[in-house]
């Protein structure tokens, strides 16, 4: 960690497995010290994308710099950087003070021992030293793994779905506390997961890939607020795509015909190019409220909505409102208490802030990243 | 044992009485009467016989009848008479396992890591020679090992042999024979082993600093040890007590303890004789095995 410059680069990186192209010219740079989250669906080939900078994977072309250091052809061995494995890979013939001193002794570490305690100490697995990993539960095993990697103090810590054998409740543990020895040791985390949850709760930048390609990079609240993509849109929470037609675009507002009512984006998040758009709003920025009520004088307003299904969830309520071009518009509400519940077929007019929404291009798919049930863990 | 049978009387289901327990396990305990009685018969009870028969009077024979005379100078009358063949044999069989364990661990670690869709393939190229008899395969290696057999006349070419050196005949060829015929045992216990590993461990070393070597050393290699007992072991031990390697491929000066044995057996009829070499035999081979497992189990976790 005494160099000051070991930002992580990745140039034009392609890898190929025979016709099938995983990776497809990559470029991106992971500045030193920062929370990096890979985000995708399963084959979007954000795991290859490690695996390449582990050097488990050759790229077929590009390069793969640390700092000044060209690391592409170098073996796994060879290189500053350490990976947390999705199962862990314990060595379970070696107990968790072994385990944990692995790397140190394999590079001749003189004061091996007293840096793995510590290093126990730090994940909190002190009285365990002596046991076996398979004498550990699933999240002590994976704070061994995360230790292990840690104690070599690698360039850059490659982090594949770490979480993914936890359950719900310890992965949110686990997701603050490994924010907090990130924070703590200021080490680069490169963080791959599906789960767009984990990567907004942890990561500083997150780049969303999907088939290969990164879709959209930024930080989790930017891409949350402003997808360039359908993908995107979907893949990172919930999204409201209609297909509107653009009217005007020449002002700071960009006005379209939205299934014959006029609504206005903020130009600055038209990502269309064509003269049909998909207007995207997410369901907790819409408001709902009895016919001719829309309160705000500076919303957009969709009229002739008919509420069509109430799910009560407990902290909000998520509504489904028909609308009269054949669509059912996803609504979520806070559990406020300051009003009554609307009701199945209550009428009602739909409202945001038009800094709120945004234009997509139409030539996409409205479904893509969306969430199927098979991708449920 | 009986939870493959009784998948509902656990200690989780508490409905059941005990004695409808009882009554259901000793069902399954039944499904061994068979084993157990086949064992009973066929091993036990010859093992007794012969080592009844060991106990013979030697100045029997096989007209007049041999009487139990609880003699125990047999044992030492046949080690005094053939502790060269056990010492043959024990260098025999350790060199050929050690060889087979020299072959055969890249190729069952080949076969578990490297061979994709020929996996199962290349198992069965492993067993293939299980196809045909023991006997006819020993036999064909006479051929290739022939003094005028395409290996001695290479051999010989290249000088490694003098001109009128054979193969045939020599501990070479007992060895070589042994190694064919063995390698199977000790390549199929390997692969079960080393297919059990988990890669991503091996990777996972790698990515700790191990160079290939030294991930070897600390993961695959002591992952495998069991892989590597088993099949020194299966090889070992029938190496130890084989005689149609010597028989087909030496000479009598190759020939092992087996070799005796048979002769004895089969040949002179000196029933004593022949029993009391198999159980020393016997003995010998077990107390090195419990030695070599004692000693492998306690270094496994360096």
């Amino acid at each position: 960690m005494a160099e000051t410059n070991r930002d992580l680069h990745l140039e034009s990186l392609t890898k190929n497995f025979g016709d099938f192209t995983a990776v497809r010219d990559l470029t991106l740079t992971v500045p030193n010290g920062t929370f990096f989250a890979l985000l995708g669906p399963s084959g979007c080939g954000k795991t290859t994308t490690l695996r390449m900078v582990a050097g488990l994977e050759d790229p077929t072309q590009g390069r793969i710099r640390i700092g000044d250091q060209d690391v592409t052809r170098l073996r796994p061995y060879k290189r500053p950087v350490n990976t947390v494995f999705q199962s862990y890979a314990l060595f379970p013939h070696l107990t968790i003070f072994e385990n944990v001193a692995f790397g140190l002794r394999r590079r001749g570490v003189k004061d091996y021992k007293q840096k793995t305690l510590d290093m126990i100490d730090l994940v909190q697995l002190g009285p365990y030293a002596g046991r076996k990993p398979a004498q550990l539960s699933g999240g002590q095993q994976q704070r061994v793994a995360l230790g292990r990697a840690l104690i070599n103090e690698p360039g850059v810590l490659l982090l594949d779905e770490p979480l993914g054998a936890l359950d719900l409740k310890l992965r949110r543990q686990m997701q603050i506390e490994l924010k907090r020895i990130q924070t703590e040791i200021g080490v680069t985390f490169v963080h791959v997961t599906h789960d767009q949850e984990e990567a907004m709760t942890m990561a500083d930048t997150i780049a969303v890939m999907n088939h290969g390609v990164i879709e959209q990079m930024g930080a989790p609240d930017d891409l949350y607020e402003n997808p360039v993509t359908t993908f995107v849109a979907n893949f990172l929470g919930q999204s409201n795509l209609i297909m509107t037609d653009i009217i005007d675009s020449s002002g700071p507002e960009v006005v379209v015909d939205c299934q014959g009512q006029k609504i206005g984006v903020a130009a600055e998040r038209c990502h269309a190019q064509g003269r049909k758009a998909w207007l995207g709003i997410r369901p907790e920025k819409i408001f709902a409220s009895h016919v001719g009520e829309a309160e705000r004088t500076d919303s957009n307003v969709l009229a002739g909505g008919r509420i069509s299904d109430v799910s009560f969830i407990g902290v909000s309520t998520q509504y489904l409102v028909a609308m009269p071009w054949d669509q059912e518009l996803m609504v979520f509400e806070q559990n406020t208490g300051r009003r009554p519940l609307f009701k199945n077929g209550d009428e009602v007019d739909l409202s945001w802030s038009s800094e709120h929404a945004f234009l997509l291009d139409a030539d996409q798919d409205a479904h893509a990243g969306m969430m199927r049930p098979e991708d449920k863990e | 044992m009986s939870h493959g049978v009784l998948p509902s009387a656990g200690p989780e289901d508490p409905v059941v009485v005990d004695g409808e327990v009882a009554r259901r396990r000793g069902w399954g305990w039944l499904l061994l009467v068979p084993g157990m009685l086949y064992l009973a018969v066929f091993f036990v009870f010859p093992t007794i016989q012969l080592f009844l028969t060991s106990l013979y009077d030697p100045s029997g024979s096989y007209v007049t009848g041999y009487n139990l005379t609880w003699h125990f100078a047999n044992y030492v009358d046949a080690i005094r008479d053939t502790w060269n063949l056990f010492v043959r044999s024990f260098i025999y069989a350790g060199i050929a396992t050690f060889v087979c364990l020299m072959l055969g661990y890249p190729l069952a670690y080949a076969i578990a890591f490297k061979a994709g869709r020929w996996k199962n393939f290349m198992l069965v190229l492993v067993i293939a020679p299980f196809f045909t008899s023991f006997l006819l395969r020993t036999l064909s290696w006479r051929t290739i090992l022939a003094d005028e057999g395409p290996v001695a006349h290479f051999l010989r070419t290249i000088q490694i042999l003098p001109d009128n050196g054979r193969l045939l005949a020599t501990p070479v060829a007992v060895i070589a024979g042994l190694i064919y015929n063995f390698m199977p045992f000790m390549t199929l216990p390997l692969f079960a082993s080393l297919d059990k590993v988990d890669y991503r461990l091996i990777e996972a070393a790698g990515d700790l600093y191990s160079s290939p070597l030294s991930g070897f050393r600390r993961v695959t290699m002591p992952l495998s040890l069991p892989g590597v007992v088993s099949g020194t072991l299966l090889c070992f031990i029938p190496a130890c007590g084989d005689y149609i390697n010597a028989e087909l491929l030496g000479t009598p000066k190759q020939y092992m303890v087996g070799n005796r044995i048979q002769a004895a057996f089969l040949t002179e009829h000196n029933y004593p004789l022949a029993a009391s070499l198999s159980l020393i035999l016997m003995a010998v081979v077990v107390v090195m095995v419990i030695i070599y497992v004692r000693r492998v189990g306690t270094e496994e976790l360096v």
